[in-house]
């Protein structure tokens, strides 16, 4: 699995450069019950299409930001750091 | 010696000889010289036995694609003597032959064997009596595999270098082709690197006459800035990078297009006992000849199925060689074939060759005409002839295993009975012999067309002089492709099995037959019969026989040969090292600024993840006494240091920490646990605030990265006012320890250190010998200590000082062994060592880490209090043992019914307290202070008590002196 993920600070290099860091889940906002502690701490919706996920760029900025990528192709639609993208 | 008058082009230096050994009788060669062409001039003929019959087999191809010349050098097993530098003092050996290549016990199975051993005989025989299996998988092992490898291996002697290449156009092939492409794209302004197998670029052209126009055509390319990599084999194509292995690199190049030059491999023809030493196909016999001035042979008969073997003939007799025949397969002369009629060569037209017969090598072929090989054609008009080499060229496969793999596909051809590419992706061209333009001149059009279209695509080429030129040189192509070579494509097999097996496969001794039985016994479709008979498996990978494995399966099948296709290409295609995919690559090795101090003082350097640290300085006996008595000094710069800084810096550690850091005041230190959502222990370390806004927090060594990971993410999604600076390699830092350190820091200090000035768990910030440092006073050895960091450029500084201010009182340096045992006597736990990714802090015996009744609410909370409440199943505890055995860290605590229910994770003996003490998880009901556990360790069972508090001032009293 190898492709190329562009860095918002500096710019396209290997994905081996980078740490992945998970797709994006919604943190439960009131204690949640134990069902639903897990289902957050061991659970992944794991789609076969577009994913927005966390990447650290570790052997460069070690910036942390996210993607939008299509884990059936490795396609990555879009960069950008948290927040900038629209809800 | 054995050589023919200087060839132009050759590679050897007649100035400059070398010996090396062959089964340890020394060689002489001459630098420039391959290993094969060595032993070759020097008389040998068999150079290794095959896999399976243990055959004799010797040079077929000299270029590094078929196997009959794998040996072992300097211990590593399967090189190819054919491609492989003849180096001075080089220790070569033959492979799978017992106890000599040329006197092989295992050649057995090829007299008698054969009924025992078809393809998928392990399935097949060797079954019966089942109790005799452990027998038959002792001497099929034996028997098995080619070459050995060291039982022991010391350290490496080499480590893979990674490169990462991105680049707009990628070629792969150095011949007149790729040359010509790369240097085209190179000059349209193209970044363009180009790789070539070979340690010399040019292909064909070196050794049929066209050196000088190799080196022209390299240069060209030099100066057009293409970056040029010979000795490097192209691996594979792994989602739109092409891994490259050169010496010790691996490249891995991405670019943008990728141009495959790869041209086309000669095949064997099918004959019963082509498998013979002295049968060699047209190329390997010419680059004998032209490259190392080597004669293949005395007396030749060469068998052609195209006018490639003709033109070998003509350059091969001009070397020297004595050809006394020639067969061509096709009927209809050619004019090369015409050609060779008047030059007074016998020339049978229509022939190929049935047989090669000999004892150690061909000694005679018999040839008969092609018509009468087919099945039912009665009786076969036959001419023998002596020879002691037999010249094949059966037609040149285009090389399309690296395109395929790049997406392009492959199709059969039916003139040239061979597969050829067909349209390729859009990143992907090729030029060249690989697209049926061979020949100099074609190549070499071919190659700058391709090198045109690539820079267009790469859009580096819109003018109406590129579509001209363009227009042009496809003029060109299609004149000198009409003039080109016509092939016949052999019969799929020539040879009677009366007269010895037809090899279709050499690698793994896979003959016609056995594709034959293979298909009957229903394997019908290739990559059935491929994975049945094993045939294309071999170190060749199908180079030399993926042609004749398709023919054989479209006869027996009866299906055309677009029907039954070919395997799927997968890398690798070269041979590669495993320890070029998956060994410990280069990495920069870490050291603290007082390493040159440690090694200077006996220091035993040992590896701590990336990190070199003093493991003891000779002692670890009396240092764990100095640190206890007087005073000791360790290196910690190795730990992780991070500032977090602003006006939500409290905030911020109050949600990671399980406990409160907010309230901490400045000039303070508090010791805190790390914890995941699922409420698991991740690091450990200290929090120290510096001031309002500012706090300083240190990590385990191996944690650092990890942990400031962890935090720059929360702080990405939390979006706090706060500032992480991660300084772990800024500071140095030093643990001055032992009842002696006040005395000896005040020596080098002017701040107050009194008890009351500076107490248990403070901080402060102060010159320390000259050097602005920062102070905490933590004790994670368990005697009075300080925890002193200071900027990186001042550490020697720093620990020379504090070590002559200690002199007097013999303060010792100490490493990571003593430390363990100090901090074990206090059973602090290392994380990652006592805990495991299901430890939480109750479970490890640190409840007081947790507040689950802080405002803010905490990563790991929610798991947190559910643990709290429920029952621990394990527990971590300290042990002691009577002055015996340290048991093994990993041993099995055992329950009261014998079954594993928990290990030991740290065990040491204290001279101190003249116990053995460990740390170990323990079943709850077992955990309490006095308990008695039952150890097996390496089959003896120890009973230990348990002790829930530190074995060494349980109180902490000489922490707080």
């Amino acid at each position: 699995m190898s492709f190329v993920l562009t860095c918002p600070i500096c710019g396209p290099r290997e994905v081996t450069d980078f740490a992945f860091g998970g797709e994006l889940s919604s943190r439960p906002k009131q204690p949640p019950g134990f069902r639903e502690l897990c289902e957050y701490n061991y659970f992944r919706r794991n789609v076969a299409g577009v994913q927005r996920e966390w990447w650290y760029h570790r052997s460069g900025c070690r910036t942390w930001f996210q993607a939008d990528r299509d884990t059936r192709t490795n396609e990555v639609l879009r960069v950008g750091l948290p927040g900038s993208f629209e809800a | 010696m054995n050589r023919l008058p200087p060839q132009p082009g050759e590679r050897i230096d007649r100035n400059r000889s070398l010996t090396f050994t062959f089964d340890g009788k020394p060689v002489d060669a001459l630098e420039g010289d391959t290993i094969a062409s060595a032993l070759f001039a020097a008389g040998r003929r068999t150079f290794s036995r095959s896999f399976k019959y243990h055959r004799r087999r010797g040079l077929l191809c000299c270029s590094g694609a078929c196997a009959n010349c794998l040996v072992q050098v300097d211990g590593a097993p399967g090189i190819r003597a054919c491609t492989e530098p003849a180096r001075p003092g080089a220790v070569v050996e033959h492979m799978n032959a017992r106890p000599r290549l040329d006197f092989d016990v295992m050649s057995i199975t090829d007299r008698i064997g054969g009924p025992f051993t078809p393809p998928g005989f392990y399935y097949k025989t060797f079954k019966w009596p089942r109790k005799a299996w452990p027998l038959y998988e002792k001497v099929l092992r034996n028997a098995a595999g080619l070459g050995t490898l060291p039982q022991t291996q010391g350290e490496r002697t080499w480590k893979t270098e990674y490169r990462r290449r991105h680049a707009d156009l990628l070629v792969i092939g150095g011949g007149a082709a790729g040359l010509a492409a790369a240097t085209t794209a190179a000059r349209l302004g193209a970044d363009v690197v180009l790789v070539d197998e070979n340690p010399v670029l040019g292909g064909r052209l070196l050794w049929e006459g066209g050196h000088q126009l190799a080196a022209e055509l390299a240069g060209r390319a030099q100066a057009a800035g293409v970056e040029l990599l010979t000795g490097a084999s192209a691996l594979g194509h792994y989602d739109g990078l092409i891994a490259v292995w050169q010496d010790s690199t691996l490249h891995q190049i991405r670019s943008r297009h990728q141009l495959f030059a790869t041209g086309a491999i000669e095949q064997p023809l099918m004959f019963a006992g082509n498998d013979l030493p002295g049968v060699m196909l047209s190329g390997g016999a010419e680059r004998l000849m032209a490259l190392y001035s080597v004669a293949p042979g005395r007396r030749a008969v060469l068998v052609t199925s195209s006018d490639r073997g003709l033109t070998a003939a003509v350059r091969l007799r001009r070397a020297g060689l004595q050809i006394d025949a020639v067969a061509d397969l096709r009927e209809t002369r050619s004019a090369a074939a015409n050609a060779t009629a008047s030059s007074g060569v016998e020339l049978l037209s229509g022939w190929t060759a049935v047989a090669a017969t000999g004892r150690r090598q061909v000694q005679a072929v018999t040839l008969a005409p092609v018509a009468s090989v087919a099945p039912g054609a009665g009786p076969m008009p036959r001419r023998e002839l002596q020879c002691d080499l037999l010249i094949v060229s059966g037609g040149d496969a285009p090389a399309v295993s690296l395109p395929s793999q790049a997406g392009a596909s492959a199709a059969y051809d039916a003139d040239s009975g061979t597969f050829r590419l067909a349209p390729t992706p859009p990143t992907v061209s090729a030029a060249g012999q690989l697209t049926g333009h061979g020949g100099v001149r074609a190549a070499g059009i071919s190659g700058e067309l391709a090198g045109l279209r690539a820079a267009a695509a790469l859009g580096l080429a819109a003018s109406a002089e590129h579509d001209q030129r363009v227009a042009e040189l496809e003029q060109r192509l299609r004149a000198e492709l009409t003039e080109a070579d016509t092939e016949a494509p052999p019969p799929p097999d020539c040879g009677d099995p009366r007269w010895g097996r037809t090899f279709a496969c050499l690698c793994e001794d896979v003959s016609a037959k056995d594709i034959h039985r293979g298909v009957e016994e229903g394997y019908d479709s290739i990559e059935l019969c491929k994975r049945f008979t094993t045939v294309t498996m071999g170190p060749c990978q199908g180079r030399m026989c993926q042609l004749a494995s398709v023919r054989l399966i479209a006869r027996e099948t009866g299906q055309s040969l677009t029907a039954v296709g070919t395997t799927t290409a997968r890398p690798p295609w070269s041979t590669v090292p495993l320890g070029a995919l998956a060994g410990v690559p280069l990495e920069p090795a870490k050291r603290t600024p007082m390493h040159a101090g440690h090694l200077e003082l006996g220091a035993n350097i040992k590896w701590a993840g990336d990190w070199q640290r003093p493991y003891d300085y000779g002692d670890p006996d009396a240092e764990v006494k100095a640190v206890h008595e007087a005073a000791g000094l360790i290196d910690v710069s190795t730990l992780g240091k991070l500032l977090v800084s602003g006006p939500d810096a409290g905030l911020f550690l109050d949600r990671l920490y399980p406990n409160r850091l907010s309230n901490l005041k400045p000039g303070r230190v508090r010791y805190g646990v790390l914890t995941n959502d699922a409420g698991r222990i991740m690091d450990d370390g200290t929090v120290c605030r510096l001031d309002e806004d500012t706090f300083y927090v240190t990590t385990t060594s191996s944690g650092a990265g990890a942990v400031e990971q962890w935090f720059s993410w929360w702080l990405a999604d939390w979006g706090l006012d706060v500032e992480l600076t991660d300084v772990t390699q800024a500071l140095c830092a030093v643990n001055l320890a032992g009842p002696r350190a006040r005395e000896i820091l005040s020596r080098v200090t002017e701040l107050d250190i009194s008890r009351e000035g500076f107490a248990y768990l403070d901080a402060r910030q102060a010159p320390v010998a000259g050097v602005n440092a920062l102070l905490l006073r933590i004790g994670f050895v368990g005697e009075l200590g300080y925890e002193i960091h200071a900027p990186a450029a001042h550490g020697e500084q720093l620990w020379e000082a504090l070590l002559a201010a200690g002199a007097q009182d013999e303060i010792r340096p100490f490493g990571l062994e003593p430390q363990r045992v100090l901090r074990l006597e206090k059973q602090h736990i290392i994380v990652g060592q006592d805990t495991d990714s299901e430890s939480n802090p109750y479970n490890a015996a640190m409840p007081w880490a947790v507040k689950l009744d802080k405002d803010e609410e905490f990563i790991g909370k929610w798991a947190l209090a559910r643990a709290a409440g429920g029952a621990a199943q394990a527990t971590l505890v300290g042990f002691k043992l009577g002055n015996g055995q340290v048991p093994l860290e990993g041993a099995a605590i055992l329950d009261p019914a014998g079954a594993a229910a928990g290990q030991v994770t740290s065990a040491r003996r204290s001279r101190r307290l003249a116990t053995v003490i460990g740390m170990a998880w323990v079943p709850a009901a077992l955990a309490t202070d006095g308990a008695t556990v039952t150890i097996a360790d390496r089959g003896s069972r120890l009973q230990a008590t348990v002790v829930t508090e530190p074995f060494y001032d349980p109180g902490g009293e000489l922490l707080r002196s």
